[in-house]
């Protein structure tokens, strides 16, 4: 028989000069994620279910909230911590790494860094206790990667914000626990004749605001996605985020953070898919011997194992730039860019180790075949990606 | 109460286990090392009768163990366990269960304690003395393999059960009582991030054997491990083809009588 799960990550040994917190926690996570969520993640991915039963679960082991000051409720982590509870999560299930990414990246960091005390202390202890999960109204049908696009409008009268407009593709909006938005609106003109864009808090619940669960997806089919609808909904002016006008800067900000934690699933995920492949071509045999005894099959298990050290070396890397304070908006670009598509080459060499057996639904490899195409999509394509990094190398500088 | 829990730093159970040339031990490349699974029952049924009785009630770990071993009572501490001794000195790397024993008993006395929970066995060496010798050394009852654990009403007596062939043994003890502990006793918790952090706070109280008084190991010499053998590898397996059972059995005692020679 070949080598154990066990045997094969002791030997790709990791490191990386992490602390001992660190240390602890990637294995807590790691255990966490095998026994409570590896063996639920194949049904409901099925059966495209939501299960507030493990978001319960991963809310008692503090994984919403983790770079969050205690004193809201947080766990007061780096966000190379954070990164790698997410990296371990996917390594078993893409959807649950993405509720947890999702949550904190998106739903939580905006409220936290932009909202006034007042509004901190209302949501945060709820949110990092895993009670109510927030969403970040972003993406519209007709404004994704052209983000200033948006149409969705809020004008304020009698002291209330009234939003118009409609959101697509939310992450966490639309589950029973989901409470409240983080909605992109444009507000005015600003004095330059562009869009002023401001985010403002929207609870779910609030008339006019409706949520509905979107149906029929590909990937993290066991996640939440919402499309949401805003008709005459009316909420405090009290509850705009920030200053009115700065939405468009605290949006640019949040994906910033957001993309450490999608490459962090990036990561983890193409982990995962090379272990399967790797103890899959250690135990089955064709003419005569194991797979992964003949070079063809060799060569693409190197070739994964040296792609996923160099994406975790940037990611890393990239965690550490943000942890000490310095500029990492190039480097987040880059990781999420990198060990996206990464995992793409991952999932597709290890689905062809696999052969037909990868093709069923049997043999977990074919989720993350799945799972793996969101990460090249979702919060900046690679193609943004691709903008962003070309702008920061001076490419468009005279 | 005082609780103290015993923790063994052991390779993890997936891990396929190499003997090394020289026979004197394992082979450790990237072998992953946590804390012995039987030492986390004993760990969380310290941390369910300490949350049981509240108050000053206080849990603590003692470890003896190489210098990496803080890594596994780090999560312990981030269980929720409440400080730490952690016992290292090199002389004590090829210690015995006598040693070993003989050691905590000293740490134990100088901590104090109304109750040990310890797993029944390490899943290493799977020797399973150090708990009965430790026993000996503090002069206190000692229960093996017990799969219920509950504290009487008074406080002063444990009611116990202990799984054996065809049923359940229910046994009552007095305490300060040594208690090894079986899977099923309970379900342990997760190592979780505000867990983590607190954990960072938690004193681990280092010693080695001259903080302990001891001049060398005690009981040194007791027992010696002379080598470390590896399996051996079984024979191959023939298959006998043939398209009549007559012929199959017949080749079958042929080879049974004139290559193997056992008949």
């Amino acid at each position: 028989m070949g080598e154990t799960l066990a045997e094969l990550t002791g030997r790709f040994k990791i490191d990386y000069g992490l602390s001992e917190e660190q240390k602890v926690l990637r294995y807590s996570i790691r255990d966490f994620a095998e026994n409570e969520i590896g063996p639920r993640a194949e049904e409901l991915d099925e059966k495209e279910e939501f299960s507030l039963d493990l978001v319960k679960k991963m809310a008692e082991m503090g994984l919403f909230g983790i770079v969050i000051p205690e004193k809201y409720g947080g766990s007061e982590m780096d966000y190379l911590s954070y990164c790698i509870a997410v990296e371990e999560i996917a390594r078993i299930d893409g959807s649950h790494a993405a509720t947890v990414a999702a949550g904190n990246s998106l739903g939580i960091g905006p409220i936290y860094y932009y909202g006034n005390e007042k509004q901190r202390e209302e949501w945060m202890p709820r949110l990092c206790r895993g009670e109510i999960l927030a969403s970040f109204g972003l993406t519209e049908a007709d404004a994704g990667s052209d983000a200033g696009a948006s149409k969705t409008s809020a004008r304020l009268e009698d002291g209330q914000w009234i939003i118009d407009g409609s959101k697509i593709f939310i992450t966490n909006s639309s589950s029973s626990i989901s409470g409240i938005c983080t909605v992109q609106a444009v507000t005015g003109q600003r004095s330059d004749g562009r869009k002023e864009i401001s985010c403002i808090l929207v609870p779910n619940g609030t008339p006019g605001f409706e949520a509905k669960k979107m149906t029929g997806k590909m990937m993290w089919r066991a996640s939440d996605t919402g499309e949401l609808y805003f008709d005459n909904c009316r909420v405090p002016e009290e509850n705009l985020l920030g200053k009115r006008g700065e939405g468009f800067k605290q949006m640019l900000q949040t994906l910033d953070n957001g993309r450490l934690a999608i490459a962090a699933m990036g990561l983890g995920g193409a982990q995962g898919a090379f272990e399967l492949a790797l103890r899959y071509a250690k135990e089955r045999e064709q003419f005569g011997r194991p797979i992964a005894r003949f070079q063809a099959i060799s060569f693409k298990l190197a070739d994964m194992a040296t792609q996923i050290e160099a994406a975790r070396n940037l990611l890393y890397k990239a965690c550490k730039l943000k942890d000490s304070g310095l500029p990492f908006t190039k480097e987040a670009a880059m990781s999420k860019l990198y060990c996206s598509e990464v995992m793409g080459r991952v999932v597709d060499q290890a689905v062809q180790v696999f052969g037909g057996y990868g093709l069923m639904k049997e043999y977990k490899v074919e989720r993350f075949y799945r799972d793996y195409k969101l990460l090249t999509i979702g919060e900046g394509t690679s193609e943004v990606q691709r903008i962003v990094i070309s702008r920061l190398i001076g490419c468009y500088e005279s | 109460m005082k609780i103290i829990v015993l923790l063994k730093r052991v390779p993890d159970t997936e891990t396929k286990i190499l003997i090394n040339q020289e026979g004197t031990g394992i082979k450790e490349d990237g072998i992953k090392y946590v804390i012995n699974p039987y030492d986390e029952y004993a760990i969380e049924e310290g941390l369910k009768l300490k949350e049981k009785l509240g108050g000053d009630s206080k849990v603590t770990v003692v470890c003896m163990g190489v210098e990496e071993a803080t890594e596994n009572i780090r999560t312990a501490l981030a269980m929720g366990v409440d400080d730490a001794v952690h016992i290292v000195d090199p002389a004590l790397e090829k210690a015995g269960p006598f040693s070993a024993a003989a050691v905590l008993a000293k740490v134990i006395g100088e901590e104090g304690f109304d109750i040990i929970f310890c797993g029944k066995q390490a899943v290493d060496d799977d020797m399973a003395q150090v708990q009965s010798i430790l026993g000996e050394f503090l002069d206190i009852p000692q229960v093996n393999i017990v799969s219920v654990f509950e504290l009487a009403e008074d406080g002063k007596k444990a009611l116990l059960s202990r799984r054996i062939e065809g049923g359940d043994e229910r046994m009552e003890t007095s305490l300060p009582v040594i208690i090894s502990c079986d899977k099923g006793l309970n379900e342990p918790r997760y190592a979780s991030l505000p867990g983590i952090m607190k954990a960072k706070k938690k004193e681990i109280r280092r010693k080695n054997l001259a903080d302990l008084g001891f001049d060398e190991v005690p009981g040194k010499g007791r027992s010696r491990i002379l080598k470390w053998l590896p399996l051996s590898k079984g024979g191959e397996c023939r298959m006998i083809v043939a398209e009549e059972k007559a012929d199959a059995v017949r080749e079958l005692v042929q080879l049974l009588r004139e290559e193997s020679k056992v008949i």
